[in-house]
């Protein structure tokens, strides 16, 4: 038998009912992994052992009451993003640093319910913002195929512990890109729901019209399973909608019956957006692309090229709405009610002013800087809302496409894994490797990331796009794909 | 495009954050490149776009005024830097 820790959720499913292997012998196999590969991808921030071991033997009674679901009895890594009761969620800030939730995030109450075992929490830029892991205020994170790379960001701690084995899989939080990017960087899956199918309760907000919460996972079928458990209407969130998807995995077998699995019934169409195969995209990652697309359409979908000129407005578009969202959501770190709190002052504003100065790392601060300058008079109307216009032009865009194709495919991101250090000092240059993502968040739609290749070594992600609400379309054609490619057995040598 | 010192002075009194010299000048720099980048959008013509502040489509979420659980006094200030019996303690603000 292979080791336990090299399982997929549904490899493990089986295990644990057959009785085959109990979740203790499983949470121990993944606790002897992520000491050994721990220093070097670095990829949680804290790790719960005895927890996990107090939540595998519950999920092991459970299991043998005959009271098993998908997800009993499977370790997960939650990011340190999303409240989890009793353990401290930082955020990766210095701001958080002692910061234990009284309340699970709903996401967490979900998985917990079903006998989750949580193993711990994930690294990440702070409070979201970044694309490297490496604006963490504890430690950046390895690249688990290349020690000296980034795993992308802001769920780098997510990307690699899945792609490290170090974990069955993980939750993270995609506010532009922050899911699957980090997925594409580090050769797994990673699905940023349609906005308002997930709840947000218990996610620390960084911008709220675009954060959603997904999965991290090392195939197609366990983010179906575990998109399945977190999705769903919550009454702590408003935005949360009450919207009735059938069963996803357990509909997934039955698309990869033919050797045309795209073609069963009507082709599905599937647009390629030309403005994200121009400027800034290497010719690596292109060549990749473009044999993922030829492999799709071998599968029986219909090519077309479509053409989304708005797109080059989404970066303005996004990089002025969400600082701006930022620094109203990030007003609530005032040293008074939680977090780190400067009290060497007698004086109660300078105070606050010291409690967030010295708080905050230099990228949170910069982002509440930036939306303090779009908010300010004078500049509310050239900037915020100038940007909110753009947002609704991207928007129309996209509902126009849909007309024409079912599904959009474009890399992941332009580039492969970047060095350590490589972007650090130049935030222009970092927030230019989002064009691919942001998008999505932008018009608020479902878009999944799948291993398609490599280039340089390095892992290559194709991004699937689809219109509001039909994940089981993209879980459909990533899936088909995903079984007619080796890509996802590939397995860092780490 | 380059934001004086005084004007990311003023920002940061805005946002009340306590920022060094340094993290100054830095800022100043680093806020102007940034903006340039949005200059892009200056050249379009939006008038007849209405801005879009939520993706959702939902308005007005409604459910029944029930009494539920939440969270208990102790609860909610189990994390205060500062507590004082029930309540958040913060520095003085009026002046004796």
């Amino acid at each position: 038998m292979s080791n336990l820790w090299e399982l997929s959720i549904k490899e493990i499913h089986s295990g644990l009912s057959s009785g085959e292997f109990s979740s203790h012998d499983l949470v121990m196999s993944y606790i002897e992994r992520v000491r050994k590969v721990e220093p070097i991808v670095q990829s949680f921030i804290s790790v719960t052992e005895s927890l996990a071991v107090e939540q595998a033997a519950k999920a092991d009674e459970a299991i043998s009451r005959g009271e098993s679901h998908i997800l009993t009895g499977v370790p997960v890594q939650i990011k340190d993003i999303i409240s989890t009761a009793g353990i401290p969620t930082t955020c990766a800030s210095k701001m958080l640093e002692n910061y234990v939730p009284p309340f699970d995030a709903t996401v967490v109450t979900k998985l917990l319910n079903q006998n989750a075992v949580i193993l711990g929490k994930g690294n990440m830029d702070e409070f979201g913002m970044g694309s490297s892991c490496e604006h963490s205020a504890f430690h950046s994170t390895h690249n688990p195929w290349d020690p000296k790379r980034v795993p992308g960001g802001s769920s780098g701690g997510g990307g690699a512990s899945v792609a490290a084995n170090e974990i069955a899989y993980a939750l993270g939080s995609d506010t532009g890109g922050s899911i699957r990017q980090p997925a594409a960087f580090n050769g797994v899956v990673g699905l940023k729901p349609t906005y308002g199918s997930v709840s947000r309760y218990g996610l620390v907000a960084y911008a709220s019209s675009f954060d959603q919460i997904g999965p991290i996972t090392k195939t197609v079928a366990d983010c179906a399973i575990v998109f399945d458990a977190i999705k769903g209407p919550d009454a702590s969130d408003a935005t949360c909608v009450s919207r009735t998807y059938d069963e996803i995995s357990a509909n997934l077998d039955q698309s990869f019956t033919t050797s045309t699995p795209l073609k069963a019934g009507s082709p599905i169409r599937i647009g390629i957006p030309e403005e994200f195969f121009t400027e800034g995209i290497s010719p690596g990652v292109k060549k990749v692309i473009d044999d993922a697309i030829r492999q799709l359409e071998s599968l029986g979908a219909m090519l077309e090229p479509v053409s989304l000129p708005n797109t080059v407005h989404a970066l303005a578009c996004y990089y002025i709405i969400a600082p701006s969202e930022c620094s109203a959501n990030l007003a609530r770190f005032d040293g008074v009610k939680f977090g780190y709190s400067d009290r060497n002052t007698p004086d109660m504003w300078e105070s606050m002013e010291r409690t967030r100065g010295h708080g905050f790392g230099p990228e949170v601060k910069r982002r509440i800087m930036m939306g303090t300058y779009a908010l300010s008079s004078g500049y509310y109307e050239a900037y915020y809302t100038k940007a909110q216009r753009v947002r609704t032009l991207i928007r129309q865009e996209y509902d126009e496409i849909f007309k024409k194709v079912d599904v959009l495919v474009t890399p992941t991101s332009p580039v492969i894994a970047f060095p350590l250090g490589d972007k650090l000092d130049d935030p222009v240059e970092m927030y230019n490797v989002d064009i691919c993502t942001i998008p999505a968040n932008i018009a608020g739609l479902p878009a999944i990331s799948v291993p398609c290749g490599f280039s340089e070594n390095m892992p290559v992600g194709m991004q699937l796009i689809g219109k509001a609400f039909t994940e089981p379309l993209l879980f459909d054609v990533a899936y088909a794909f995903e079984q007619s490619t080796m890509w996802h057995q590939m397995k860092p040598q780490i | 495009m380059e934001l004086d010192i005084d004007q990311v002075k003023h920002l940061a009194s805005l946002a009340r954050i306590d920022l060094s010299l340094e993290d100054l000048e830095e800022l100043s720099k680093q806020l102007g490149d940034i903006f340039d980048q949005f200059e892009s959008l200056r050249g379009l013509n939006l008038e007849s776009v209405a801005p879009t502040a939520h993706i959702a489509d939902s308005t007005n979420i409604t459910r029944e005024d029930q009494v539920g659980n939440s969270l208990t006094t102790d609860e909610v200030l189990v994390n205060a830097p500062v507590r004082n019996g029930d309540f958040f303690q913060v520095n003085p603000v009026l002046e004796e």
